[in-house]
């Protein structure tokens, strides 16, 4: 019998997921619901089959997530009958940060990286894990699968510890942690084919339907809620579209696509010529960007 | 296209992960841009992307430069060199590769030896305008001791030399005359131009006397066989599954061979024979289960296994049970490697404190000459002898990479500092047990109503050390209690007159004096011991000798200023002076202990009042 190259990806990602739950005391698998939260949960329940995940899960809420989000959120912690916690930085929310009138670099630093950053210290979690993958975007080509923060969950991409074989250091001081992710390896098509062979629950906006967008700075924006007010020279269309990743409405840009099937959905992405995570605003803010934004904590 | 065609051939797709090397601007990165852009592996946003950077920080002029696709932090691309591993993605019709890009520098080749620990084939790049560097005999060495068999040399920029055949061929021939010891069991040719795509995916009629394939194609070409009927089956228990009181498995991913339901297996560290009544693959409950697959297996009876245990055949087995072995050692910090000193070394499922005892030789990398050293400096690969607290399980890498590595860790700081290839096992410590005398400590110190304990002193050069330690003894000598008093300057007279004050010496000075305080608390003394001890882990290391109630740390807390005033010989003038070197505190570190058992601050008390409060603590703690 021979491994198929996502058979050796699944079985690297269990071994990682072990050796967490193995070497750390309190550890918290972060789910933000897309996709990829979507696998490393699947392959988190088949780690420790028949028993339940020995650790949380946490969701980083920002508040300004589509509604579908929250209530597939909800409804699969409950199917699997998961430890999960919602944490708000209720500071940005008293402050009124968000992503329209805030921009996105502010709402995204304080809803986010710092909300983060409040519910890792709240709850003196030691390891995080994440569902980043190497393929994304070239500074996390760089980052360890174990990769350590400092006691201000600061990373320092120059400061690395080596990363050799699958022997991974675990070893922390109080009040320092790592952030751990399983599918360093998968690329995103690795991803869309595991979620149609494991039949991998999804939010329904991955697949296309109609739905009510405006344009915004080239974008096509989902009219999610009345939080979303509409310019004059702005007017609401009817479009087929879906979501080729996940975050909060207003900053994740919709794709016009006909694909309202996994089948669909990789067939297009054969043919497609974007990267996934050209629908995200936060990005292309200014070169090298993701690397800055990482160094001070975020995921 | 008919999706289940396509995961048909996704799923028949070979896994390769590769490993580029070579000297500075050799055109690694050159050629894995040229490697995605060709394959299509570049969505056109990210090459919109490079465009920008191209102009900001390219080195092709007008061209977008495919470099930049790949150095993918901040300082890598405004200093145009790579800095670290990057791992990249991309797939042709036969294969799934996973690219470690790794840097060229010497000060890099901890960054390469990470690379090439886990990759299947290496290619080795080679300038045809500059010929074989030093570096390329090192990256050769490498790939070579991290049991890397394929290589494949990919001489590039020939498009800089009129693609001159002979001068390809005396690459070759030169490359064949230092690498002919290595016993790579395949190992390739080829010419290419990463900047204009030669030979890289497709031949090209510009080396048309080349008749080999071109360099993806070799690849492609490449087969890993298991032979996993010859192996033998092992499984490393990485996590003991009872979560719940019904279930109980023990799971871990399997390192070596295949495991049906009804096998019989060994517990290595028993040598109980169990039987696997059930086995969880991630595919579900399945009769058997092979190398590389992360398991869960259930079994006939309720045995003694946890983690850093191994599952493995009953018959034929070659691992072996021991607490010391020989290795290859890359050293990765900035801090020397030091033997004697403990360290953590972190195998598959555990991990342990040990120490390096003797460095045999260090490998001087470009010309693999053996030179004699004491200690190993950063990027610097030494054969050294390993022995550990405790015994553990291992087989030499050549035999099974996962349970034949190891990484090094500082305990202090949790640095990854080295890593190492087991060689083989060494039974020195096995042949020499400890003599059970009818006498023990506890009988020898009940004569005189005390408990032995080890009082070790620490603190910089004139704080006081030696004049409270001197009261105390008086003291306990009143009290009629037998002890003994181990002084720095004392010893250096005698058993340790060999060493001097380099870091190195400092720290065997202590592990000699730590196992006297050893022998002395055995003999049921309190020993008092008075030495500057600069150094954490050393200290660390003489508490682990003893049991954890028999030492007491006493920092004499007196600040540098302090001492500097008294200087009682005057050591610190001739410090400044530079007449004496290594010198603690002044070119010499001192690390203040982080939680001693006594802090005695002679600013505020006298002599006479620190040495009455270690005597109280004694009787708090009924040594006396």
């Amino acid at each position: 019998m021979k491994l198929s190259h996502i058979d050796k990806l699944e079985s690297e990602s269990i071994h990682i997921i072990r050796e967490v739950a193995s070497e750390f005391d309190n550890p918290v698998m972060l789910y933000s619901i897309g996709k990829d939260s979507s696998v490393m949960l699947h392959l988190a329940q088949k780690a420790f089959y028949p028993s339940k995940i020995p650790f949380k899960l946490m969701h980083i809420d920002t508040t300004w997530k589509f509604k579908e989000m929250i209530n597939f959120r909800d409804e699969i912690a409950k199917k699997y009958n998961l430890d999960l916690l919602v944490h708000i930085n209720q500071e940005g929310v008293r402050n009124n940060i968000n992503p329209i009138s805030s921009g996105s670099k502010i709402h995204t630093d304080v809803m986010k990286t710092q909300s983060l950053i409040q519910a890792l210290d709240k709850y003196k979690f030691d390891a995080a894990f994440g569902g980043a993958r190497r393929d994304e975007e070239k500074s996390r080509a760089k980052e360890r699968i174990f990769s350590f923060r400092d006691k201000k969950h600061r990373w320092d991409p120059k400061n690395q510890k080596p990363e050799l074989w699958n022997l991974f250091n675990t070893n922390i001081d109080k009040d320092e942690s790592v952030r751990v992710f399983p599918l360093s390896n998968w690329t995103e098509i690795d991803v869309w084919q595991y979620i149609y062979q494991e039949n991998i629950p999804l939010v329904p906006l991955y697949f296309s339907k109609i739905r009510s967008v405006i344009r915004r700075n080239d974008m096509m924006i989902m009219v999610d809620d009345d939080r979303l007010k509409i310019k004059e020279n702005e007017k609401i269309e009817q479009k087929k579209v879906r979501f080729r990743t996940l975050g909060c409405y207003p900053l994740t840009a919709a794709v016009e696509s006909d694909a309202t099937t996994v089948e669909e959905i990789i067939i297009e992405l054969l043919e497609s010529k974007y990267s996934e995570r050209q629908g995200r605003l936060i990005d292309n803010d200014q070169i090298g960007s993701m690397e800055k934004k990482k160094q001070e904590g975020y995921f | 296209m008919d999706i289940e065609t396509f995961f048909q051939n996704q799923n028949n797709k070979k896994q390769l992960k590769i490993l580029t090397c070579g000297s500075v601007d050799d055109g690694k990165s050159t050629l894995i841009g040229r490697i995605l852009f060709d394959s299509k592996n570049i969505y056109s946003d990210q090459l919109s992307q490079t465009k920008i950077e191209s102009e900001k920080y390219g080195t092709q002029g007008k061209q977008i430069d495919l470099a930049l696709l790949i150095d993918g932090l901040q300082a890598e691309r405004e200093q145009g060199i790579t800095i670290d591993v990057a791992y990249r993605y991309f797939e042709t019709k036969k294969c799934k590769f996973i690219i470690a890009d790794t840097p060229g520098h010497e000060e890099y080749t901890r960054n390469m030896v990470t690379g090439a620990s886990n990759s299947d084939v290496g290619i080795i790049l080679v300038d045809a305008t500059k010929g074989i560097l030093d570096q390329t005999k090192r990256h050769t060495f490498i790939l070579s001791l991290l049991g890397i068999e394929k290589i494949i040399v990919a001489v590039n920029k020939m498009d800089l030399i009129n693609y001159d055949e002979k001068k390809f061929k005396d690459i070759i021939a030169s490359f064949k005359n230092f690498a002919g010891e290595f016993n790579f069991n395949l190992q390739k040719f080829i010419p290419i131009s990463a900047l204009v795509g030669d030979n890289v995916f497709q031949k090209n009629k510009n080396i048309s006397w080349y008749n080999g394939k071109s360099l993806i194609n070799e690849l492609e070409e490449i087969s890993l066989k298991d032979s996993l009927e010859e192996e033998i089956f092992s499984l490393p228990v990485q996590f003991v599954n009872r979560l719940s009181s019904q279930f109980r498995g023990y799971s871990g991913t399997i390192t070596s061979g295949k495991i049906k339901v009804n096998d019989e297996v060994h517990v290595f560290s028993s040598k109980e024979k169990i039987k696997i009544i059930k086995i969880l693959t991630p595919k579900g409950e399945s009769d058997f289960a092979v190398k590389g697959q992360a398991v869960t297996l259930t079994l006939d009876k309720e045995v003694d296994i946890s983690r850093g245990d191994l599952l493995c055949s009953v018959k034929n087995h070659n691992y072996f049970l021991s607490d010391q072995f020989a290795s290859h050692i890359i050293w990765m910090n900035k801090e020397q490697m030091i033997p004697e000193r403990n360290y953590i070394f972190k195998f598959i499922n555990f991990q342990t404190i040990g120490k390096i005892t003797d460095l045999v030789h260090k490998i001087n990398i470009n010309s693999f000459e053996k030179i004699a050293s004491k200690f190993l400096n950063l990027n610097e690969i030494g054969y050294s002898k390993v022995a550990l607290n405790k015994n553990t399980i291992f087989n030499p890498y050549k035999n099974n990479k996962k349970l034949g590595s190891f990484v090094i860790i500082d305990q202090f700081n949790n640095q990854t500092v080295g890593a190492g290839v087991i060689e083989h096992e060494l039974r020195r410590a096995s042949n020499i047990s400890w003599h059970q005398m009818s006498i023990n400590k506890n009988l020898r110190s009940s004569i005189n109503g005390q408990k032995p304990c080890v009082l070790w002193f620490t603190g910089l050069s004139g704080s006081g050390k030696s004049t409270i330690a001197n009261i105390i003894e008086q003291k306990l000598h009143k009290l009629e209690k037998h002890t003994y008093l181990l002084d720095g300057d004392n010893v250096r007279h005698g058993l340790n007159k060999d060493l001097g004050f380099t870091d190195v010496d400092r720290v065997e000075n202590i592990r000699r004096i730590s196992e006297v305080s050893r022998l002395m608390v055995d003999a049921g003394l309190i020993t008092i011991v008075s030495f500057i001890s600069p150094f954490k882990s050393e200290r660390k290391m003489a508490r682990e000798l003893v049991e954890s109630d028999e030492f007491i740390e006493i920092y004499v807390d007196t600040s540098i200023e302090e001492c500097e005033k008294r200087d009682p010989k005057g050591l610190y003038k001739k410090a400044r002076s530079g007449k004496l070197k290594n010198f603690t505190g002044i070119d010499s570190n001192y690390e203040i202990p982080s939680s001693p058992e006594i802090i005695l601050e002679t600013k505020i008390k006298s002599a006479e009042e620190l040495a009455d409060e270690v005597i109280l603590y004694l009787k708090q703690y009924n040594k006396i």
